[in-house]
């Protein structure tokens, strides 16, 4: 992979600075994104105190005692022509598995009547497909997810819960996701995974970060009850190019 | 014995916070911590705290506390009127507490958020490297939620600083009260036409009371974007970020804010005058007026640099 062209870098306030990478939701803007993340972070800059990738930009927050601006973005445009892609973490994919449908998918009978699909199709082409993490937003440990066949796309519900469990997985338009926490929300929920994505007080508290791969997997009551009980440590496959 | 603080009254909104948790924006943690980032410093360096030591982010009515054992304590930010005992006490100045002392407030003279720091700092556990209460998510702080009337909050052990004597006046927020709000352009301004950024820079605004820690809603006069221009692809959204709906009343991000946003993003609040804008309260109008980045790093590296100087912790 050629050196990058020369990053679109631009002041966002006086604390921050962003890079434009592209203007869609593509796979190759999220991995502009992601090699230019992981580049800034090898090259240690002094001053940057956190960067938050999105699905087409990278927001690098610094203090401005430290370094000024016009000096930070030298150092991104020089970290992003140092680098090559064979740098970038191997890519993972991290196995969730679900109870889908009963109880804790209240809604996979209605997406399933509003596509048009049994609900065994439905859990068979969502378990189907590997879904690439383009970002996290929204709230602690949510994924935005893309890859979503668009045979099982399915309006939001006409009226949102108050509720929604930890785990949760469900449907929105063209997008599928879990609930990290618990809240309210109008996601068509097919299933509920027993993984828990935010763990606030482990060491490392995400399971999951923006350029993994998640793959659903159906389980049953048995397995789902023997996972709550037990506690239960995601499959993490290396994913071969 | 030990050191302690008992909330008796828990007043309209009081939440143990700090300087917020960052480093984790990236997973869709917000960094929350308190509103007026400036006061809590200046509360916890008079009574010899570290400057991101946990205090009580009061809101508009202020808590009634009882210390156990004897502590040093200040606040700073709104003027709630505070008592100690049956006696006045004033903002911005370090006062001892004995054993069974209540601490009270009267009711709001100016701000809409005081802090009250006490010597040692409030001892909640950290959750990843703070102290401070993300009510969205009920975690951190003191179990996640507002403080309650029965809640006791242990103290740290004092005395790791001297408390900071020398505090330049100008630094309190009473002496330092702006009625305009610096902002500088964000990424979409040219997702508005000319009338909406001249709008936002002229006319007065009002907080709307659908404000809160995570944003503040702006009401009174609409600029909305251009047509077509009414969204964005998922974007993050630093602290002052003023997103536009395509309703055209904007939104202003605040501490506890999402990590990312939808909305055109038109401006963003320059970060020396955001306690300011924390200090305003719903119902009160606000206006804009336009400050160059480097004139905004400038003041802002300021009160930086003097808050190291004063109190490197």
């Amino acid at each position: 992979m050629p050196p990058f062209e020369t990053p679109k870098i631009s002041a966002f306030g006086d604390s921050a600075v962003l890079i434009k990478a592209g203007d869609d939701i593509s796979q190759e803007t999220h991995r502009v994104v992601q090699n230019l993340m992981h580049s800034i972070q090898q090259y240690e800059i002094a001053g940057v105190e956190e960067v938050v990738p999105s699905y087409n930009e990278l927001l690098i927050y610094y203090n401005p005692l430290l370094i000024k601006p016009e000096v930070l973005a030298d150092a991104i445009r020089a970290a992003a022509t140092s680098h090559t892609s064979n740098q970038l973490p191997h890519p993972r994919t991290i196995v969730i598995p679900v109870l889908y449908g009963g109880d804790h998918g209240p809604d996979l009978q209605d997406v399933a009547t509003l596509t048009g699909l049994s609900p065994d199709e439905v859990v068979a082409i969502h378990s189907g497909s590997n879904y690439l993490v383009y970002m996290m937003g929204f709230s602690p440990g949510f994924c935005y997810l893309g890859g979503m066949d668009t045979r099982i796309a399915c309006n939001r519900k006409a009226q949102p819960r108050f509720k929604i469990e930890a785990g949760a997985v469900g449907i929105a338009g063209r997008q599928t996701g879990i609930y990290p926490i618990e809240s309210p929300g109008g996601w068509q929920i097919i299933g509920q995974t027993p993984v828990k994505l935010f763990r606030p007080d482990a060491a490392a508290p995400f399971l999951v970060q923006a350029g993994d791969f998640i793959r659903f997997e159906p389980i049953s009551p048995s397995v789902f009850n023997r996972m709550k009980i037990e506690g239960f440590e995601p499959a993490i496959i290396p994913v071969n190019e | 014995m030990n050191r302690s603080i008992i909330i008796e009254e828990a007043g309209l909104l009081s939440t143990v916070q700090d300087l917020g948790r960052t480093g984790f924006q990236q997973y869709g943690m917000p960094v929350g911590g308190a509103m007026d980032s400036l006061s809590l410093q200046l509360a916890n360096m008079l009574v010899g705290n570290p400057r991101g030591a946990a205090c009580v982010e009061a809101t508009l009515s202020g808590p009634q506390i009882r210390f156990v054992g004897t502590a040093r304590f200040a606040i700073c930010g709104a003027d709630l009127q505070p008592m100690l005992n049956h006696q006045t006490v004033q903002n911005n100045r370090m006062y001892s507490a004995s054993d069974g002392d209540r601490l009270s407030f009267q009711g709001r003279k100016s701000g809409f958020r005081t802090y009250i720091s006490i010597s040692g700092g409030l001892n909640v556990d950290q959750l990843m490297g703070s102290r401070s209460t993300l009510l969205t998510a009920g975690l951190g702080g003191f179990k996640g939620r507002p403080l309650q009337a029965g809640d006791t909050i242990p103290l740290s052990d004092d005395g790791f600083c001297r408390p900071v004597t020398n505090i330049p006046a100008f630094l309190f927020y009473e002496n330092n009260r702006q009625k305009t709000i610096s902002i500088m352009p964000g990424p979409e301004i040219h997702y508005f036409g000319f009338d909406a950024i001249k709008t936002l820079l002229t006319a007065e605004f009002t907080i709307s009371s659908g404000s809160n820690r995570m944003g503040y809603r702006l009401e009174g006069v609409r600029i909305p974007p251009l047509e077509g221009k009414g969204d964005i692809i998922s974007s993050a959204v630093p602290a002052g970020t003023i997103q536009v709906p395509s309703g055209g009343y904007p939104i202003v991000m605040m501490a506890e804010r999402q990590t990312t946003g939808g909305y055109p993003r038109i401006a963003v609040v320059a970060g020396v005058d955001l306690p300011f804008l924390s200090q305003m309260m719903p119902g009160e109008s606000v206006r804009f007026s336009e400050i160059k980045l480097h004139k905004a790093i400038e003041r802002l590296c300021e009160i930086k640099k003097q808050l190291q100087k004063l109190c490197p912790l």
